[in-house]
């Protein structure tokens, strides 16, 4: 297979690239790790006239703690560099725990983390991510930079808010209030199939109280569910039997899967509530080590 | 002839805009012109005719096509052949030397890693990725490593102990 003939530019400055954007008004693509658009490109789902490849602008190699505790990744950031990062290791248990399951390895030599947020795939493990971090996404267009809330980013399968003329530069998960808490599992039939389900947790903890719970569940509806209301039920409390089966029901009640290939409506349904009360137990557990 | 995958032409007709490029090919340099959207994997075997690169799935699935990107292992039926301009790709023609093996090609012969060897080009050199970054990896590692390439008739056992076989022996050869 091949992709229908497109104009390639290959600029050298994000200014650069963003002018290229708005001067072809939407007929052009941006090309950073090219794992989801080149198989696009080759299927025919995409057939854009111009494609803007990224990977020649300096600086935007990145991922890095800043001093307020805020974690700040750089559009050519690639899934490998945070899989074998320490700071990640360190401070971001979510992104950790998902960062060796995108994909497979080979993939995530080359495919970025901003992009795959901007892809949007309903089985997309980063934009989970994202939404239960309560990421932002950094967009800079002619006119200057602005941040977009994960929760506004995605609107819809396959559909992110960026401006035709906006490159996604940089993706900000925000400091923790307090400890960053964590988890991600996927169930998928072979390494680099989607997501038969998948469930994103992010807690903020104070003490062994939770201050903020975001929850995002992948594979299970036709778009990236944002479960933060259904975690709600976690805010002000402590990780007990009680309150994490609490929550286990909420968000799988939140879910929204189809029988497919890949398992019944029920099943995946169950698979949720599974995950959500392991990562959760998992993470009470090593709070109890800790203590 | 036509085959299955004389696709895009390496040399395109001459109305198409082309660029120049020049990338590092096991390492010689390489200067051609090619179209935008032809993949790397169809620049190495039709316009290198370094056809042991293989094209298997097609859909960035299989890691059939695997080479080395400036020393890392990328699908190169996912990457354009343009975005090498620049670059060093190290495909299965640059492991052995003219007179002898790379030690993983011995380890595939020594310990029976490949039935039809279609895969085999791209297991080797996910694998050389894996070594250089550790060369005393556990089995576990091995398939870890080797999880995004598809085998359909070993059972990926002796490709397993074919590159654990590798190991041991690179191991040996740097003492």
């Amino acid at each position: 297979m091949y992709p229908s003939r497109f104009g390639y530019e290959s600029p050298k400055s994000v200014a650069e690239a963003v002018a290229l954007l708005d001067q072809f008004g939407g007929e052009a693509k941006v090309l950073a790790g090219g794992q989801s658009l080149v198989p696009m490109l080759k299927l025919r789902f995409a057939a854009p006239e111009m494609l803007i490849d990224i990977n020649n602008i300096d600086g935007l190699r990145y991922h890095r703690v800043d001093p307020d505790g805020s974690i700040h990744i750089g559009a050519l950031c690639r899934h490998e560099d945070l899989e074998f990062s320490d700071v990640i290791a360190k401070s971001q248990p979510t992104i950790a725990a998902a960062a060796h399951l995108v994909a497979d390895p080979i993939v995530r030599t080359r495919g970025t983390f901003v992009g795959s947020v901007c892809h949007a795939d309903p089985q997309g493990d980063w934009a989970a991510a994202m939404i239960a971090l309560d990421g932002r996404i950094v967009a800079q267009g002619p006119k200057g930079k602005r941040e977009i809330a994960m929760k506004n980013f995605v609107s819809g399968p396959f559909q992110n808010a960026l401006a035709f003329n906006e490159l996604a530069v940089e993706a900000i998960i925000p400091a923790p209030k307090g400890v960053a808490r964590g988890g991600y599992l996927k169930l998928e039939r072979r390494v680099g199939d989607f997501a038969t389900a998948s469930v994103a947790v992010s807690l903020d903890m104070v003490g062994d109280t939770i201050a903020r719970a975001g929850i995002a569940l992948a594979g299970v509806g036709g778009h990236t569910i944002d479960a933060t209301e259904a975690a709600s039920v976690l805010v002000g409390k402590t990780l007990t039997a009680e309150s994490i089966a609490a929550a286990a029901t909420a968000v799988a009640a939140a879910a929204d899967p189809r029988t497919d290939h890949r398992g019944s409506s029920d099943y995946k349904r169950h698979i949720v509530e599974t995950f959500v009360s392991r990562i959760l137990t998992g993470i009470a557990n090593t709070s109890q080590k800790a203590a | 002839m036509t085959s299955l995958y004389d696709e895009v032409a390496p040399t395109p007709p001459s109305n198409v805009p082309t660029r120049r490029i020049t990338v590092s090919v096991n390492g010689e340099p390489r200067t051609l012109d090619v179209e935008p959207r032809l993949l790397l994997a169809h620049m190495l075997r039709q316009g290198l005719k370094l056809t042991g690169t293989h094209t298997g799935c097609d859909t960035t699935n299989c890691g059939a096509c695997t080479v080395l990107f400036d020393g890392r292992p990328i699908k190169s039926c996912t990457m354009l052949a343009v975005q090498a301009d620049g670059h060093e790709v190290e495909t299965v023609e640059g492991l052995a030397s003219a007179s002898e093996l790379h030690p993983i090609q011995e380890g595939f012969k020594q310990e029976h890693g490949l039935h039809c060897g279609f895969c085999t080009p791209g297991m080797m050199l996910a694998a050389k990725a894996l070594l250089e970054k550790n060369n005393n990896p556990t089995e576990d590692e091995v398939r870890w490593a080797l999880s995004g390439n598809l085998c359909r008739c070993t059972g990926y056992q002796n490709i397993v102990k074919s590159v654990l076989w590798a190991a041991e022996k690179m191991r040996a050869e740097s003492n």
